[in-house]
């Protein structure tokens, strides 16, 4: 772990003077697109025994691929810990971090980050023993809580304890493999991450059916894919891809139809579609990027419910993630 | 012939740059500028880019609180009011127990397992020789989880703790000892441990100078013994025993109170002292084999038996041989003791390279400042142990 974080040291010291303009024009040369990913977390980011990597913000990856080249292959998925995602981003090793990671307002600001948007609204939870017979998390008093090291989690961990004026015993990994054994193993009594990542990582447990997850949520987190400070036409390639993928939801633009929606008449269907104007080329891209992100990874809703949703072993409720007309808060403004 | 020109006009005539003098002179100034100019080129790159990308710099950092809680903390810390610059003493101190306890473990070990090889014992001999073949060809990360997961399976759960007579508990979460509390009254006590062991030492000085003088021998080990451990229990006795202990008591989910000993903690000095003793056997057997043979047949020839042979012919001598790779091994140790990382002991590298690095992203600063520390640590280490080398090399003439 020393050794990647002064390599990457190293690399921002040497990093070329290129490496924080003109993304797009690297990543074209290059290519394909560097993506740092999760790499351990079902449902947002796994490599399969075939080393096909899925989840919802891989699919992001994919779409920004997909836009650019028009094949959602074209993509390196670079597996990072929570520890080493910032500094891999900051020395230019990825191109985007869609790893999900939160939103806060240091790391957009000090950390020189940017936060194109949120794939996932998130909280962070709790999950227990059947056998400690424990049904809030307040009850939590004294406890040993197993948590990743570098995360929000983490933080928000240690203020929910002050804040109840609660014991922590919390004991932490470099990684989250390491921390859901030891929680297996029975070194904690709770283990702590954001609530999907808890449905995701109940199913490699020994026995998942002998834990909960508990009600509370104890946090905003606000998971979505970041960029470097000092590139603002990469910025906006990334930020209006998950906004594209948002829109072809709402505007019932799914992978099966979107070559019939090609000849719509709806205007808002023919911006997006690129029949009308010249959106596309405003980002850089061509007039039908917004096609090809529908043709390689779906809408926002599919992408969702194949990768965290009814359509994937997680079976997580859309809740909050649902469109903002159906009762949840995703939104995303107009193309036009 | 040349060489006939040149006698009797002093020292032939060479070009300035053929001059060795002047040539080495020109090339270290070239390296010294080469290096400079590296240096400068990475420093004001570094800051170039920093600033290009809005990342903050400088160790501002060092004073926000840190807000994120640690499991073994050495000094008070607390999640609320703590610093990073906090955080990063308590994982410094929790690397200099682990690397300090660890080389005194594995220099125990690893003198006993090196004077069993050479044993005659065939049983022992051999039972040294397994070990050390074994540990030192495994990776220790590898030996490390092993040692987690050796502690943490095999321990019984908080509810069904072990309990050791006497108040500690032992369970998957650790080990609880009893904690001494010290009231009013037991200064007299620490006071005469002082005057114990000076008194010990004095003792022991007196007794071997009169040894040498006239040949009488003093029965220093019991006079030890009555001085360091009697003198203070009879303080103790005569003030009423000042002491009482804080016994662990089981809560709800832990043992809570008494003295804590992580598992974490446990894995990671189980699998440095026992690796690196491995190491230390072979240091200490290859110093007493360069012991020349003949030495100890004098010493025998003389009606010295094997023990005061090994301890005071053969010893004094290997550990000329011993020390500069003994130094090595301790430096080992103490750059090991960051694979703390991997079963989540709170180390230096995994607090301050990790959480403190991740969470004010000031990779350059943190990282730089975890280097300076492990550079200073081996330094220090290597300073003490030179030291001690100059005192046991062979003084020649």
């Amino acid at each position: 772990m020393k050794r990647i974080a002064c390599i990457i040291a190293l690399a921002i010291i040497f990093a070329a003077q290129s490496a924080s303009a003109q993304t797009l024009k690297a990543v074209k040369e290059r290519g394909i697109l560097n993506c740092g990913a999760n790499g351990t977390l079902a449902g947002f980011g796994l490599p399969d025994a075939q080393g096909k990597w899925t989840g919802l913000d891989v699919d992001v990856c994919r779409a920004i691929a997909a836009a650019i080249f028009n094949d959602p292959n074209k993509v390196k998925f670079v597996p990072l810990s929570a520890k080493d995602r910032f500094t891999a981003l900051q020395s230019g090793e990825v191109d985007v971090l869609s790893r999900n990671t939160t939103w806060t307002s240091s790391r957009d600001t000090s950390l020189g980050l940017n936060f194109t948007g949120v794939d996932y609204y998130d909280g962070q939870g709790f999950m227990v023993r059947k056998a400690l017979k424990v049904n809030s998390a307040l009850e939590l008093n004294g406890a040993s809580v197993c948590v990743q090291q570098g995360t929000t989690t983490e933080l928000n961990l240690a203020d929910f304890f002050r804040a109840h004026k609660m014991q922590l015993k919390s004991v932490t990994f470099a990684t989250a493999n390491e921390a859901i054994k030891s929680y297996d193993a029975g070194r904690c009594d709770a283990y702590t991450t954001d609530a999907s990542g808890l449905y995701a990582e109940r199913l490699r447990l020994a026995n998942p059916d002998d834990h909960i997850i508990l009600p509370e949520i104890i946090s905003k987190e606000p998971l979505g894919p970041v960029v470097r400070h000092g590139d603002d036409q990469w910025f906006d390639i990334v930020k209006w891809v998950l906004f594209a993928m948002i829109n072809a939801e709402e505007l019932g633009i799914t992978q099966k139809n979107v070559g019939d929606m090609m000849k719509s008449s709806n205007p808002a269907i023919k911006r997006f579609v690129g029949t009308e104007g010249n959106y596309g080329e405003q980002l850089g891209l061509t007039k039908d990027w917004a096609v090809r992100i529908v043709k390689a990874v779906g809408n926002y809703g599919e992408a969702f419910e194949r990768n965290v949703g009814k359509g994937s072993p997680l079976k997580i409720d859309r809740g909050l993630n649902k469109l903002w007309n159906q009762g949840g808060i995703q939104y995303a403004p107009p193309i036009r | 012939m040349p060489t006939d020109h040149s006698v009797g006009q002093g020292p032939a005539r060479v070009a300035f740059y053929n001059d060795p003098k002047i040539r080495s002179i020109i090339y270290q100034v070239a390296l010294c500028a080469a290096v400079a100019f590296l240096v400068y080129g990475a420093a004001t790159n570094a800051i170039e880019n920093l600033r290009r990308a809005h990342i903050a710099s400088g160790f501002g950092f060092w004073d926000t609180t840190a807000g994120f809680a640690i499991s073994q903390t050495l000094i008070s810390y607390s999640a609320d009011v703590s610093t990073y610059g906090r955080a990063f003493w308590v994982g410094l101190l929790n690397t200099l127990l682990v690397a300090g306890i660890g080389i005194v473990l594995a220099t125990i070990l690893g003198f006993i397992v090196g004077i069993s090889r050479l044993s005659k014992n065939w049983l022992l001999a051999k039972v040294a020789t397994g070990y050390v073949e074994t540990i030192r060809n495994i990776p220790l990360l590898l030996q490390l989880l092993f040692w987690y997961n050796a502690v943490l399976k095999s321990l019984p759960a908080m509810r069904e703790s072990i309990v050791i007579p006497g108040g500690a508990y032992l369970n998957n979460r650790g080990l609880f000892l009893p904690e001494p509390v010290f009231l009013s009254g037991f200064d007299a006590v620490v006071a005469a441990i002082i005057v114990g062991v000076a008194g010990a030492i004095g003792f022991a000085i007196w007794a071997r100078k009169r040894q040498e003088r006239t040949g009488q021998r003093a029965p220093v080990f019991w006079v030890v013994l009555a001085l360091i451990v009697g003198l203070p229990l009879i303080v103790l006795a005569l003030r009423g025993f000042p002491l009482k202990f804080n016994y662990p008591q089981a809560g709800r989910f832990n043992i809570s109170g008494g003295i804590e000993v992580l598992p974490e903690f446990a894995a990671l000095l189980f699998g440095l002292s026992i690796y690196t003793a491995a190491f230390i056997a072979e240091v200490v057997r290859a110093g007493i084999l360069a012991v020349s043979s003949g030495q100890i047949e004098a010493a025998y020839s003389l009606g010295l038996r094997p023990r005061p042979t090994l301890r005071l012919i053969v010893v004094p001598q290997a550990m000329r041989v011993i020390i500069p790779p003994l130094t090595s091994q301790y430096l080992n140790l103490i750059k090991n003791s960051t694979l703390a990382v991997a079963i989540g002991y709170p180390d230096l590298v995994q607090v301050f390279t990790g959480t403190v690095l991740n969470q004010t992203g000031q990779a350059v600063e943190v990282v730089a400042v975890t280097m300076l520390v492990y550079l200073t640590m081996s330094l220090v280490t290597s300073l003490l142990m030179n030291i001690y080398n100059r005192r046991v090399a062979l003084v020649e003439r």
